[in-house]
């Protein structure tokens, strides 16, 4: 379950260890997870189980000083590393824009609840005192308004970062979005460009009601101009957070309602992720597992039950959702020959309907079975916790899955 | 007797039917005296107290302004013929009758000053600076125009002049006008947005949106609504439940204006640009007409009658007025007068030539300028070779 470290900074790889510890605390802080859960998740670790298998991983290279002996979550103070520093995922998002907000005056925040009250979940907290309130601005509750403000701004020079306070609400934004984000650049032949975040928590939460849990990859994905990333570690947030400000391109910066209690140890030097990268989670030689934001912990999760059944599949965290990273992706399908693509956006016209034909087209050839996308139900997502928990994707239906793949 | 050309800056000889005073020649080029004129209306305000009607402007302006309106007018109508000759194709909004606002507006402000407007822009790029051969070349699609002929008639922009467009969603102009003011109250600019939008789009719920961001936070913003008093195919009175624009601001103070008179949309814009800096958000409105319908593919005959078309071009168009008030200054004669519209003519029409020579877009334009730096629909297939990108 490491992952591996891209970016500009030194590799600082993260430990079997520090993965552990990122099992156990991410499912203490979620709220709501069954005991059941929690036991499944501290037995197994999964570089042991890529090694036991004897896979040509990375991770061996990489971690060729780590400890891999135990299974059993050790105590911080063993870990190897002593560089990095522990922080929760909205810290991690919070750092990167502090720090690019030093870095370069024309970065600026807008949204609901951004300045005063610290961002409704935390991710601008004390931005405000620390850059005043035109830099950190709070407006009222006008998506349409406010983001095409900050597009208008953008026209003139200027990195705005604009927050919607959850990803559902900038469906009243769209025209902005779609219209004036994606296409100045084209429209005006090049004269402007609009160097826009566009970010938010959005996703299934724990019964927040059908209008609250909706997951806008699959509306935005065929809007020509943008790029779309999703965040799913405090490592890749922080790294992607950095990479979509500096961009000159518009990037809608995917986050999810459930992870930003995620903890996990970053480098402290300064580091940028590639803003069209998948990240290889595990890898393996069985069946390649698309997966990106949280439903990267479900297929996590099931590669556990996977393992212990004898399977070994390679998982990777596509990360950019506009546009694919087909050359990752290519490679994993060239060397599995299956795929099965999990993702908690809808089935109609989701993130996955769009990667199942670009792999069709692209990797007809390498493939032993049809492209399976295991993907939420068509529905309104109801309130009734259990019935929740059907809309979504669950690691015994990835496991049945994968199962039915590999026969 | 010779013809004075605006353009080579010679001095006139005297018409041999004119006035013995030798004095009261003038040398229409250079002469910048001020001169008084009075406005044609007065201004309505609403929540502060209007700028006087006596306008101070010079001969030169009052040509050069004679000299501009009668290019944009040319440039619509040969606009509107080659539309017909299906040279220009889509949507293709023309602006004659309207052009006092574009005009007296840009005499009252610099080019820091940023102006967006939505699809009725070809004369505003005009006013900002753009060239005829440009806008051609762009309503035909070819590569020499403004946008490379990616835009169309309702993308024209122009960032050295802040000209930001050339919209074609009625009203998604007004929250990105809104951005171009923070942005300058931001990087402390001195300079104000001028934000346009239509009678049509005074209706819609962004702009007042617009309106109380731009309010609250004292942004440098002056809306505009060039008030035609039609929405496309519907009346004012039709659409509107208070057709008083300018006093639809609320907290917001508000004038109207008179829109065919360039000398009052001048004072106007002055007076606007001033309290902008000073004191925040201000709303003019803009008493104006389209001669043309909505669209070229609107006749503009089916919703009004052709006498009230004719009546407005007769007693207020714009042109007329401000070719009036040259001829009683004495400034040139109405064969001088007639001559420049002579010579605009032949530019224009030098300018269609010249575009419709012009060279259509390379099919590999159809991917650049997707993403910056060439990220997007060209660099990536299965087997992309460049596996990271730098950002800066």
């Amino acid at each position: 379950m490491s992952a591996i470290i891209q970016g500009t900074g030194a590799a600082t790889a993260l430990t079997t260890l520090n993965s552990k510890k990122l099992v156990a605390r991410s499912r203490t802080s979620l709220p709501g997870v069954d005991a059941g859960r929690r036991k499944r998740c501290i037995v197994a670790a999964g570089s042991d189980a890529s090694k036991s298998f004897g896979s040509s991983s990375l991770l061996t290279l990489r971690h060729s000083h780590k400890l891999f002996a135990n299974a059993v979550a050790t105590k911080a103070d063993t870990s190897a590393t002593t560089t990095g520093h522990e922080l929760l995922l909205f810290e991690a998002l919070q750092e990167g824009l502090e720090e690019e907000m030093d870095r370069d005056p024309h970065v600026c925040v807008m949204g609901e609840d951004v300045g005063h009250y610290g961002g409704s979940y935390k991710v601008t907290k004390g931005l405000a005192d620390k850059f005043g309130d035109l830099r950190v601005l709070d407006t009222p509750i006008c998506e349409n308004a406010f983001t095409g403000m900050g597009i208008g701004a953008a026209m003139t020079g200027l990195r705005p970062v604009i927050e919607g306070m959850n990803m559902g609400f900038l469906l009243l934004a769209f025209n902005q979005i779609s219209n004036n984000c994606g296409m100045l650049h084209y429209t005006s032949g090049g004269q402007f460009t609009i160097p826009v975040v566009i970010r938010g928590p959005g996703g299934v939460g724990r019964q927040l009601g059908a209008e609250h849990s909706q997951r806008l990859e699959s509306y935005f994905q065929s809007i020509p101009g943008i790029q779309m990333v999703a965040c799913s570690t405090p490592y890749n947030a922080k790294g992607l957070m950095k990479a979509a400000i500096r961009s000159e391109n518009p990037v809608i910066l995917f986050e999810h309602v459930l992870l930003y209690n995620l903890k996990e140890k970053i480098p402290d030097e300064e580091y940028i992720c590639n803003l069209e990268e998948a990240e290889m989670v595990r890898p393996g030689e069985h069946i390649t597992i698309l997966t990106y934001s949280r439903m990267r912990y479900h297929v996590m999760q099931a590669a556990k039950t996977l393992v212990n059944k004898g399977y070994d599949p390679e998982v990777i965290d596509i990360r950019s959702l506009k546009p694919f990273d087909l050359y990752t992706i290519g490679n994993s399908v060239k060397k599995t020959h299956r795929v099965l693509i999990v993702e908690e956006c809808m089935r109609t016209g989701g993130i996955g309907a769009s990667l199942t034909a670009a792999i069709n087209e692209n990797f007809h050839d390498y493939l032993d079975a049809p492209v399976m996308c295991l993907s939420s139900q068509d529905v309104p997502t109801p309130y009734a916790g259990t019935l929740e928990e059907w809309t979504v994707v669950q690691p015994a239906q990835i496991v049945t899955a994968v199962e039915q793949l590999c026969q | 007797m010779a013809l004075s050309r605006l353009s080579s800056r010679s001095t006139t000889l005297l018409h041999p039917l004119a006035t013995t005073s030798l004095l009261r020649r003038r040398h229409i080029s250079t002469d910048t005296t001020p001169l008084t004129v009075e406005t044609s209306l007065p201004f309505t305000s609403h929540l502060i107290s209007p700028p006087s009607r006596s306008v101070s402007t010079s001969s030169q302006e009052l040509l050069s302004f004679f000299h501009d309106m009668a290019l944009m007018r040319r440039m619509e109508i040969a606009a509107d013929s080659l539309y017909k000759a299906k040279l220009i194709r889509g949507f293709c909004h023309l602006y004659d009758g309207q052009e006092a606002v574009a005009i007296g507006m840009e005499a009252a402000i610099t080019k820091k000053d940023a102006i967006i407007t939505s699809y009725r822009d070809h004369c505003t790029f005009l006013g900002r600076g753009g060239g005829l051969y440009e806008a051609f070349s762009e309503l035909m699609g070819r590569k020499t125009g403004c946008s490379n002929g990616k835009g169309g008639s309702m993308h024209f922009y122009k960032k050295d002049a802040s000209f930001y467009g050339g919209h074609g969603i009625v009203g998604a102009q007004a929250p990105l006008g809104c951005g171009l003011a923070f942005a300058q109250k931001y990087l402390k600019d001195e300079a104000v947005t001028f934000t346009l939008y239509g009678d049509g789009a005074a209706n819609q719920g962004q702009l007042f949106e617009a309106l109380n961001i731009a309010a609250l936070w004292d942004l440098p913003a002056v809306l505009v609504c060039e008030n035609n008093h039609y929405g496309m195919g519907t009346a004012e009175w039709r659409s509107a439940k208070s057709p008083a624009y300018f006093k639809r601001g609320d907290y917001v103070p508000g004038l109207k204006v008179d829109g065919m008179d360039a000398l009052a949309v001048k004072q106007a814009c002055k007076f606007a640009k001033e309290h902008a800096l000073k004191n925040g958000p201000i709303i003019l409105e803009m008493d104006t007409y389209r001669y043309h319908g909505h669209s070229m593919s609107d006749p503009g005959s089916t919703y009004r009658t052709r006498d009230e078309i004719s009546g407005v071009r007769q007693v207020r168009d714009p042109i007329d007025r401000v070719r009036k008030l040259i001829i009683s200054h004495d400034i040139a004669t109405e064969k001088e007068l007639k001559d420049m519209e002579k010579e605009v003519r032949k530019e224009v029409d030098e300018a269609v030539a010249q575009a419709k020579e012009s060279p259509i877009p390379e099919p590999s334009e159809l991917f650049t300028n997707i993403y910056v730096k060439g990220f997007g629909s060209e660099s990536f297939g299965a087997d992309r070779k460049e596996l990271r990108a730098t950002l800066p």
